[in-house]
């Protein structure tokens, strides 16, 4: 199923002409035949349009921050952005061998809730009262405070009250000036947590990691428990995981997040600065993975124990693949037989639409239309177009990090990995290290790639298009119901999972077949009308 | 479960730990998909739109859609002035709803942004409409941003322009779900009273599924209508804290006598609503609803022992709450712990009143509360049963104390929004689920040679 010019036009026609004229740089159709399609990404929504994206306060504490278990993420601000944010991203937790269950604060909302006469006159010693009063309450190991627009316009100074709490309580108090209005969607705060785990949390721990294949998973939150899913695949192939960026993590994982000899990285727009700065300072080589699909995974797989180069992992990790493929394909194969040939649209953040296009051909569907609410050109692009984008008024208020090799830790990537120079350089012919090669290359000709997919667009391209599956968030979900067509969460998963890796492609088999036809589809047209002659279908 | 919580009292005077409100500005939006045809449209950045949006969807499972001015760092500086017309003009021209109603957000009040102004220079076509509320987040809570939309709602459009006042009746149904809505407009057509019922999420947010998608669905109180609650003889302000200034608006603008009354949850609140239309249009009361006010009674008679004594808390939006606490007291229940999160020490009095009234003296009541403060109290001196939102299921696992579900919001369990709780036929839901919750923990907890068949 294939878009063509004309009615591409048609959507865009009832849009005024600037929105018209922006809108059309953040579509295209896709053409394998073009070196290099480009598309316009990170850059302001237009005032007034329905766009699905959120803010910079909604990505550095509700994606990044939000997750790490063991600390007490105090929101700055009106209660309404910690209200949002508490427990409603499905970023799961539990106790482990370093976090006992009483220092897990996952289940609390914290917020200062910011009145008038705090507008007024200032919020900082409210928000220094509160410190106090949660780390008498709670003895958390570490708190964060995550700023809300009011707190950047009347100037509070949080970093201010945040060093001198550090001072009074003997612990760690990071503050991030996430306001709501800065950057042009989540991205900007995604930056901005990235920033300072890196410049503040990351390699502050002296734990000794023990294992010979030491790997972070970075960017996986662990939503409806894909990390465990991950790390048990991880484990049974023969390596430790040290730490997960920040599914399921704690503060004291992150502190050693320099003890792994390699960074996976599984979402790529949320967490690239900080494998991208570990590189410069540790010399940590990173390599990004899908543990979305069988197939995805087992290559993801494939290529990681080709990067340590040891004939026993490589050994395990095919027999894990093996084992694993044997038990869940004869499952997909089931449900395969409902979802074979059916098509889906994906417009999820800033990864997912590229992810699950590979699980989705593991049962026989293609994705026709994907999209990314917060993405930058490299996420569909490919990273090598990042040193042509230019960078604009709202990239530049974020700031960049600049690091320079750690005296004592950095070592070169292959010292890292236990390998000879030449084999390493080698290896970077074979494999893609620090390489995210895009959305765009595994589209198909004349599919749809959707920059900042808006709401008129959703609901004439499904118009158009037809399709089987409509892949995104709540938001979504019930418009696209009501339109006659299947839709599932997939920020939410529609409160299942896991959806990653070998378990997970089982559960999302199921999930999307149950969904593809359940029973009330074929209810709605109610008996009294089925057969009463209609205008169109009886003509 | 909330293995973290402190023992004994601690010191927590700042703040909110597990907040028991939200902002305004979700109340405002809500209100506003109560008008025809309308767009809330949120002016602040691209976060508050997309939050409330996510969490008026995942409590009505229908969709909600509204717009955002999307404040970028330059409109934060320089004022939100151009983000707005641009709004306006482009929502106009792309979604084309009759109405668009602007909230406000914490971030365009604390710049300061000056919106009946802002309005006043955009364009807008002609037929259609623009109104507003200030709705910031530092105030009050969604309940408070949920009446000043209605009260918007009044100043923009009511009008009196009939020399007599119409035979028809303003119903403002306050902070309930569209299930509640539909059952109240039926009350009042079973009395026999034309009734201007805004705003009203029926048939906006339980719409049926056809296959036949329309941006704006056939429910919701028309502009039409809400000019013409000007000319109506008699409003009803449902729940004084999310329809009691839109009333007295109406009162004062239009002329329109306001009687404020408890939402009609509970016998005695149903009983005080039907009364007020009886004896404002000598309506008379059909046998229909004397029987179904009468199976309520017979209900109490015959299940009190599911309840009765039983030590409840409850928590959640001040007019649900007080009205529950009302209604559990008729159940013969004991409210010890009572809270709001929605500031204001009026609905501290007024629990107190009815807990007084009821004989009930160590009952601990708390405006602008939060759920950590409830979750103490539970702990030091237990519950049989909490009654509120989704919010307290932690405490109910933690505790080990059954929830019922009531209120606003509602994320875990669903079908609620299109079941009314307002009425004798919610009286009746009402029973059965504190009767189930109850009876199924009696069922848990009994030994074998307890267990029984018959209960």
């Amino acid at each position: 199923m294939a878009i063509n010019e004309a009615q591409f036009e048609e959507i865009l026609t009832p849009y005024p002409d600037k929105v018209r004229k922006n809108r059309k740089k953040h579509l295209l159709i896709r053409d394998t035949t073009e070196a290099c399609q480009q598309i316009e990404a990170n850059t302001r929504t237009i005032p007034g349009i329905i766009s699905q994206r959120g803010c910079a306060f909604a990505g550095c504490k509700g994606v990044v921050v939000g997750p790490i278990k063991d600390m007490v993420h105090i929101v700055h601000g009106p209660v309404g952005c910690a209200y949002y944010s508490w427990g409603t991203r499905r970023n799961k937790a539990r106790a482990d061998a370093n976090t006992p269950p009483e220092q897990i604060f996952s289940q609390l909302c914290f917020t200062t809730d910011m009145q008038e006469s705090d507008i007024v006159f200032g919020g900082e010693k409210k928000l220094a009262k509160m410190i106090d009063e949660v780390v008498e309450i709670f003895h958390p190991r570490a708190v964060s405070i995550c700023a809300t627009c009011p707190v950047g316009l009347i100037g509070d100074d949080i970093g201010a009250v945040a060093k001198a709490a550090e001072e009074r309580h003997g612990i760690q108090v990071l503050s991030f000036n996430c306001e709501g209005y800065k950057g042009v969607s989540q991205s900007a705060g995604h930056h901005i947590a990235n920033n300072n785990l890196m410049e503040y949390v990351i390699g502050t721990g002296d734990r000794q990691v023990e294992g010979d294949f030491v790997v972070n998973i970075l960017g996986e939150y662990n939503i409806g428990g894909d990390s465990w899913e991950i790390e048990r695949i991880l484990e049974e192939c023969g390596y430790t995981v040290n730490c997960v960026l920040t599914g399921d993590t704690s503060y004291l994982d992150i502190r050693d997040l320099d003890k792994a000899s390699l960074n996976i990285v599984q979402c790529h727009r949320s967490i690239n600065y900080i494998a991208e700065m570990m590189e410069t300072k540790y010399g940590t080589p990173w390599l990004k993975c899908n543990f979305i699909g069988i197939n995805a995974t087992a290559q993801s797989l494939r290529e990681m124990a080709q990067v340590f180069g040891d004939e026993a992992l490589i050994r395990r990790t095919e027999e894990v693949i093996a084992r694993e493929t044997a038990r869940v394909t004869p499952v997909l194969d089931q449900y395969r037989k409902v979802c074979e040939g059916k098509t889906a649209f994906g417009i999820v953040g800033g990864s997912r639409s590229h992810h699950y296009q590979h699980l989705l051909r593991d049962l026989g569907m293609e994705m026709i239309v994907a999209g990314y609410e917060f993405a930058h050109r490299d996420d569909y692009e490919g990273r090598q177009v990042i040193p042509t984008i230019k960078s604009d008024a709202d990239s530049k208020n974020i700031p960049e990090l600049h690091l320079s090799p750690d005296e004592e830790l950095y070592r070169e990537a292959h010292v890292h990995l236990n390998l000879p120079k030449e084999r390493y350089d080698e290896l970077c012919e074979r494999i893609p290290l620090g390489y995210y090669a895009g959305l765009n290359t595994d589209m198909k000709d004349g599919s749809v790639v959707i920059d900042d997919c808006n709401h008129h667009e959703v609901e004439e391209l499904i118009r158009t298009l037809k399709p089987d599956l409509f892949l995104s968030g709540v938001r979504d979900k019930y418009i696209v119901h009501k339109m006659g067509v299947p839709s599932k969460q997939l920020h939410a998963y529609d409160y299942s999972g896991p959806y990653a890796g070998f378990n997970g492609a089982i559960v999302f088999a199921r999930d999307v077949a149950n969904a593809l036809t359940t029973p009330a589809w074929n209810l709605i047209t109610p008996p009294w009308e089925e057969y009463e002659p209609q205008g169109e279908t009886d003509a | 479960m909330l293995d973290c919580m402190p023992t004994g009292t601690v010191e927590h005077t700042v703040g909110k730990i597990n907040p028991a409100k939200t902002c305004q500005p979700m109340g405002a939006m809500y209100a506003a998909l109560g008008i025809h045809g309308c767009l809330p449209h949120s002016h602040g950045s691209q976060g508050c739109c997309a939050y409330h949006r996510m969490h008026l969807t995942r409590h009505f499972r229908d969709p909600v859609l509204a717009s955002s001015s999307s404040f970028t760092e330059g409109a934060s500086v320089f004022g939100g002035a151009a983000n707005l017309k641009t709004s306006i003009k482009n929502v106009f021209e792309i979604y084309r709803p009759d109405v668009i109603a602007v909230h406000t957000t914490c971030l365009s009040e604390t710049i300061g942004d000056d919106i009946p102004n802002i309005i006043r220079e955009s364009e807008i076509p002609e037929g259609k409409t623009v109104i507003h509320a200030n709705t910031p987040s530092y105030q009050g809570s969604h309940i408070t941003g949920f009446a000043n939309m209605c009260r918007a709602m009044v100043s923009y459009i009511a009008e009196a322009d009939m020399p007599i006042k119409k035979p028809q009746v303003n119903i403002l149904p306050g902070f309930v779900n569209p299930g509640d809505m539909r059952e109240l407009r039926r009350l009042a057509d079973v009395l026999g009273v034309p009734a201007i019922l805004f705003p009203d999420t029926s048939n906006v947010l339980d719409t049926p599924l056809t296959s036949r998608y329309e941006m704006y669905p056939a429910g919701g109180a028309t502009v039409e209508e809400i000019r013409d609650s000007g000319n109506s003889r008699l409003t009803l302000a449902l729940g004084t804290w999310a329809s009691g200034s839109a009333g007295a608006l109406l009162q004062e603008k239009c002329g329109v006598p306001c009687i404020p009354l408890t939402l009609p949850i509970g016998l005695k609140a149903t009983d005080d609503f039907v009364m007020a239309l009886k004896s404002g249009f000598g309506a008379t009361v059909p046998d229909s609803l004397a029987i179904e006010r009468g199976q309520v009674v017979d209900t109490l008679i015959d299940t009190h022992f599911h309840y009765q004594g039983k030590r409840v808390a409850i928590f959640g939006d001040p007019d649900t709450v007080i009205a529950l606490v009302e209604f559990t007291l008729t159940m013969g229940m004991k409210p010890v712990y009572v809270l709001t999160g929605t500031p204001g020490s009026r609905f501290e009095t007024e629990v107190r009143q009815l807990l007084d009234e009821a004989g009930i003296e160590d009952a601990r009541v708390r405006a602008e509360g939060d759920l950590f403060e409830l979750q103490q109290w539970i702990r030091e001196d237990p519950v049989d049963l909490m009654l509120g939102t989704s919010y307290g299921k932690y405490i109910a696992r933690a505790e080990d104390v059954p929830l019922v579900r009531v209120g606003f919001p509602i994320l875990d369990r669903a079908v609620h929004p299109l079941m009314p709780i307002v009425g004798y036929r919610g009286c009746l839901r009402l029973i059965e689920q504190i009767s189930n919750a109850l009876l199924e923990r009696r069922d848990r907890d009994s030994l074998d040679e307890d267990y029984e068949l018959v209960l």
